[in-house]
C-alpha cells in the first residue's frame, strides 16, 4: 500500500481519537465507527502534507488546524475530481485498487470506460462510485445494509447484507460489484474488516468503491487517487475546499472546478454526485493516442 | 394401509365424535369422488410421488451447490444481477393467482359453473405460493442471512423488496384462509366417510386433522350464515391483496432509473400476467386431476372452455401492454429504451420474446376464436403454452434490462452505442431448482388430497339445492360441446343477479338437511355423459 504522506503527526490523532462519531444517513444504531479521528484527519492535511513534503513548502495550517479543534462531527465531506483531460486510460487506476482491495478481475470498482464524443474521437472515463448525495442505493437495502456517512460516503456492511441486488438495480452508474464467488484471500489489514475498509469482500454481497475510506482519517490518498501517474484522479473535501491528486497538485476546489466547467454524470437522474468531471478526451496529453 | 372404500351412500352415519350432521340425501357420487383420493391409493401414486420427489430432490442438491460455490455457479455476473430467479420469483407466485380468480371473482359474479373447480384452485393457489416465496432463498447471495427479513430492527420501511416480503406473506395467510374456509363443512363430512376402523399413520392423521379443524361446524342455519359471510368477506379482501402483491413484486424493477424496468406500467402488467397464467395453470391442474381421479362425472369439457375464456380475456390485455410499452419506449427513441426495445425486437433476445409472442400471445387467441379448436383440449394446449411461454417472457423482462450498459457515450456516432451488453448463460443449477419447483407442485397437489377432499362438496350440493329453479326454466340443457359457445353468455347471467355472494342479508338458508335433500345432479346443466371423451 502506497502511502502519500503522513498527514496527521501521531500526536494530533491521539489527542482527537476518542471524541469521533461515526455519522450516517439515514439513522441506523451501531454503525460501526469507521473514521476515527473525523474530527482532524483527512484532505486539508493530506493536502498540507503533500505540499510539504513534495513540493517543499510549508504546509498550510489553515484547515487543519480550524479542523483539529472542532467539536467531533464530520468536517469533512468528501468528493472526487476526475480530469478527463487527462486520461490515457492505462488503468492503473483500476489494477492498484483491485491489488489494495483483493478483488476479483471482474470487480472493477473503478472502472474505466471507452467512451465516444460527438467528433468520433475516442477518450476514456473512470467512474469510481459517485458517493451521491441521494444516493439511490440506499433506500431500496431491505436490511439497511447500506448507508451513507455524514461526510458524503456511501458504504456497504457487509456483515449485514443479504444479497438481494436491488442496490446493483438502483445504481444509475453500475459502480455496484456482487462476490458471486469467493473472494480472493487477503493477508491481515491494517484495518479490521468493515464498511470503511471492506477487505477481504464477503461472498454473497455486494461490494463497490469506499473511496478508500479507512485511510483517509490518517491523511492518506485512496488507491487509485494515489497510483494515477497522469493526475487525473484527485480527492477532494468540500468542506475545505481543496483537491489534491496523486502527483501532488493541490487546487482550490471549487474554483477549479468552476475554471474547468466541470460536470456530473447523468445529472438528471437526480443523485447529485460527489464525483466531478472535467470534460474532455485526453487532449492535454503530449500524444494523440487517445483520440479515435 | 387398507384400501377399502365405504360404501357409497353411507355418508350418513355419526361421524367419530358424534356430531349428527343432517342425513345427506344427496346422490352420493360427489361425496364419494371427493373423497377418493383421500381413500384410495391407485397404482401410480407411489411412482408419481417417488419420481417428482426425486426431482425435487435434484433441485436441492442444486442449491447446496449453489450455496458452497457461490451464486456464479447459476450463470450470474456483474453485467446480469437478476436473472432466472426473479423471473421464476415473478412465475411462480403469479401462478398462484388462477386461485384467486376461480375462487373470489368468479364467487362474486355468482358464476355457479365453477363450483366443482374451486377445490383445486384453491389448492393449486395454496401450494404454488410458498413454492414461489421460496426463490427467494436461491436469489439471495446470502440465505444464511434471512432471518433479517423478519427481525424487525433491520427493517428498512422504504425498500421495495420488504413491501413484496409483507405482501406476499399476507397474500399467503389469505390464501390458506380462503383454502380453509369452504373446507370446514367438508372436513366433517370426510370425517365421516373415513373408515372408524381404519388404521394407519395417514389415517389418524386425517381423523386428528378433521376433528381439529373441522371445529363444531354442524350445518345449522347460522353456523351457515357465518360462513358464507367469512368467505364473501375474504373473496372480497383477497382481490386487492393478489393486485398488491404483484403490483409491489413489480415495483422491485420499476422503482429505479433503469431502463426497461422503470415502466409505469408493471404493476398493471405483472398483475395481468399473474392472472393470466394463474388461470391457465387451474386449467391444467383441473386436467390432471380430473383424468387421474375421474372427476369427468362433475368437471365437463364446458369448464375448461369456459375457463378458456377468462384466461383468454387476461391474456389479450396483457398481449396489448405487451404492446403498449415496447411502442411507446422504442418509439420514444430516448438512448436507453430504444436500446433495450431494440435488444429485445430484433437483438439478443430476440427468439425468447418472439417465442413469447406466438406461444402466449397470437396462438391462445387463435385458439379461442377458432371455433374448431375451441374445445377443452384446445384450452388444454392453450393454457401449457401459455404458463411455460409467459416463464419466458418473464426471462424477457428480467434479462435485458439488468445487462444493458449504464455507462455509455450518449454522444456516440449514430448507431453505435459504445458500452457492451453483459448477458446471463443458464448453467444446470438454475435449471434444476426451476424444474424441481416446477415438480414441486403436482408433488405438493397429490399431498393435499390425500387429507381433503377434491371437490368442494357443501358448496356443490348448495349449488344443486338452488339449482332446480333455474334448470327448471329450462328443461332442455344443450349438449355439453355447444354449450361452449355460450358460456360468456351463461358467465353474465349470473353476473347479472347479485355483486356480492348473499352475506347475511339474503333469505337464511334453510337448515342443512332440508337444503341438501334435492336430488338434482351435482352438476346441473349439460351433464350428457361426455366424461372422460375429450
Ligand atoms: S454511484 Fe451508485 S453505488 Fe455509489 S452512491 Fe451512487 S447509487 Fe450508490
Amino acid at each position: 500500500m502506497r502511502e502519500v504522506k503522513r498527514g496527521v503527526s501521531q500526536e494530533e490523532a491521539q489527542q482527537h481519537e476518542p471524541g469521533c462519531q461515526i455519522g450516517q444517513v439515514p439513522v441506523t444504531v451501531g454503525r460501526r465507527g469507521f473514521l476515527r479521528g473525523a474530527a482532524l484527519g483527512g484532505l486539508g492535511l493530506a493536502a498540507s502534507g503533500v505540499l510539504g513534503g513534495t513540493l517543499g513548502t510549508a504546509p498550510s495550517s489553515s484547515a487543519a488546524s480550524a479542523a483539529g479543534n472542532a467539536p467531533a462531527k464530520a468536517v469533512h465531506q468528501w468528493a472526487m475530481v476526475i480530469d478527463l483531460r487527462n486520461c490515457n486510460g492505462c488503468k492503473l487506476c483500476t489494477t492498484a485498487c483491485q491489488t489494495a482491495h483483493y478483488l476479483h478481475e471482474d470487480q472493477t470498482w473503478i472502472n474505466v470506460f471507452t467512451m465516444q464524443n460527438a467528433a468520433g474521437e475516442s477518450y476514456y472515463m473512470p467512474r469510481p462510485c459517485m458517493m451521491c448525495e441521494d444516493p439511490p442505493c440506499v433506500p431500496v437495502c431491505p436490511v439497511k445494509a447500506n448507508f451513507r456517512t455524514e461526510d458524503g460516503l456511501t458504504l456497504v456492511d457487509q456483515s449485514r447484507c443479504i444479497g438481494t441486488r436491488i442496490c446493483m438495480n438502483a445504481c444509475p452508474y453500475q459502480a455496484r460489484y456482487f462476490n458471486w464467488r469467493a473472494p480472493r484471500p487477503a493477508p491481515r489489514q491494517p484495518f479490521p474488516q468493515e464498511p470503511a475498509w471492506p477487505v477481504p469482500q464477503v461472498e454473497g454481497t455486494v461490494g463497490k468503491c469506499v473511496d478508500c475510506a479507512a485511510m483517509l482519517p490518517s491523511g492518506k490518498l485512496p488507491e487509485c487517487v494515489s497510483h494515477c501517474p497522469m493526475g487525473v484522479l484527485y480527492l477532494g473535501d468540500l468542506e475545505t475546499d481543496v483537491a489534491v491528486n496523486g502527483l501532488g497538485n493541490t487546487v482550490e476546489l471549487s474554483q477549479f472546478l468552476a475554471d474547468n466547467d466541470a460536470v456530473t454524470f447523468k445529472e438528471s437522474y437526480g443523485t447529485h454526485p460527489r464525483v466531478f468531471y472535467i470534460p474532455g478526451h485526453g487532449q492535454a496529453l503530449d500524444t494523440d493516442a487517445a483520440d479515435g | 394401509m387398507s384400501d377399502d372404500n365405504p360404501s357409497t351412500g353411507a355418508g350418513g352415519s355419526p361421524g367419530a365424535d358424534g356430531v349428527q350432521l343432517p342425513e345427506p340425501a344427496v346422490r352420493p357420487d360427489v361425496r364419494a369422488a371427493a373423497m377418493r383420493p383421500v381413500l384410495e391409493t391407485p397404482r401410480w401414486w407411489w411412482p408419481t410421488v417417488l419420481v417428482l420427489g426425486a426431482i425435487v430432490i435434484l433441485g436441492i442438491v442444486a442449491w447446496v451447490v449453489q450455496v458452497v460455490d457461490g451464486l456464479g455457479v447459476a450463470g450470474y455476473n456483474n453485467q446480469a444481477f437478476w436473472a432466472v430467479y426473479e423471473a421464476d420469483l415473478v412465475a411462480f407466485i403469479g401462478v398462484s393467482y388462477g386461485g384467486a380468480v376461480v375462487s373470489a371473482i368468479l364467487r362474486l359474479t355468482k358464476a355457479t359453473w365453477r363450483a366443482p373447480l374451486t377445490r383445486i384452485a384453491e389448492a393449486t393457489a395454496l401450494v404454488t405460493l410458498p413454492v414461489g416465496m421460496l426463490f427467494i432463498i436461491p436469489h439471495l447471495g446470502s440465505p444464511w442471512r434471512i432471518w433479517e427479513l423478519v427481525w424487525p430492527p433491520y427493517w428498512n420501511l422504504s425498500s421495495p423488496i420488504l413491501w413484496d416480503f409483507f405482501a406476499v406473506s399476507t397474500y399467503l395467510l389469505a390464501t390458506a384462509v380462503f383454502f380453509y374456509l369452504p373446507l370446514i363443512p367438508d372436513l366433517k363430512i370426510a370425517q365421516q366417510w373415513l373408515d372408524p376402523d381404519r388404521r394407519g399413520l395417514r389415517a389418524r392423521t386425517c381423523r386428528r386433522l378433521y376433528r381439529v379443524l373441522g371445529g363444531n361446524w354442524d350445518g345449522s342455519a347460522p353456523q351457515r350464515r357465518l360462513l358464507h359471510g367469512a368467505i364473501g368477506l375474504v373473496a372480497i379482501m383477497i382481490i386487492p391483496m393478489a393486485v398488491s402483491v404483484h403490483s409491489v413484486l413489480s415495483f422491485a424493477f420499476a422503482s429505479s432509473s433503469r431502463a426497461g424496468y422503470a415502466e409505469t406500467i408493471f404493476p398493471v402488467y405483472f398483475v395481468v400476467a399473474a392472472l393470466y397464467t394463474g388461470v391457465a395453470l387451474v386449467v391444467l391442474s383441473v386436467a390432471a386431476c380430473r383424468r387421474l381421479w375421474h372427476l369427468e362425472a362433475f368437471i365437463h369439457p364446458r369448464h375448461f372452455v369456459r375457463l378458456g375464456f377468462v384466461m383468454i380475456a387476461f391474456g389479450a390485455v396483457y398481449l396489448y401492454l405487451t404492446f403498449t410499452e415496447y411502442l411507446v419506449d422504442g418509439y420514444s427513441g430516448t438512448t436507453d429504451d430504444a436500446a433495450w426495445v431494440r435488444q429485445v425486437l430484433v437483438g439478443h433476445y430476440w427468439i425468447p420474446f418472439w417465442f413469447y409472442f406466438v406461444a402466449a400471445g397470437v396462438v391462445p387467441l387463435l385458439i379461442m376464436a377458432i371455433r374448431r379448436t375451441r374445445s377443452a383440449k384446445g384450452v388444454l394446449v392453450a393454457s401449457g403454452l401459455v404458463v411455460f411461454a409467459m416463464w419466458v417472457k418473464r426471462l424477457v423482462i428480467v434479462i435485458p434490462p439488468a445487462t444493458e450498459p449504464l455507462v455509455r457515450s450518449p454522444l456516440a456516432a449514430s448507431g453505435v452505442l459504445a458500452g457492451s451488453w453483459g448477458s446471463y448463460h443458464f448453467t444446470w443449477v438454475p435449471i434444476s431448482i426451476t424444474v424441481a419447483a416446477t415438480a414441486a407442485i403436482p408433488l405438493l397437489m397429490l399431498v393435499v388430497f390425500r387429507f381433503v377432499p377434491i371437490l368442494p362438496i357443501f358448496e356443490m350440493e348448495e349449488a344443486d339445492a338452488e339449482e332446480p329453479a333455474r334448470t327448471a326454466a329450462a328443461p332442455a340443457p344443450p349438449p355439453a360441446p355447444a354449450l361452449a359457445g355460450q358460456g360468456v353468455g351463461t358467465f353474465s347471467a349470473a353476473t347479472r343477479s347479485s355483486p356480492l355472494p348473499d352475506m347475511g342479508s339474503g333469505p337464511p338458508p334453510t337448515l342443512g338437511g332440508a337444503n341438501l335433500a334435492h336430488g338434482t345432479p351435482p352438476c346441473s346443466g349439460g351433464v350428457t355423459a361426455t366424461g372422460g371423451s375429450w
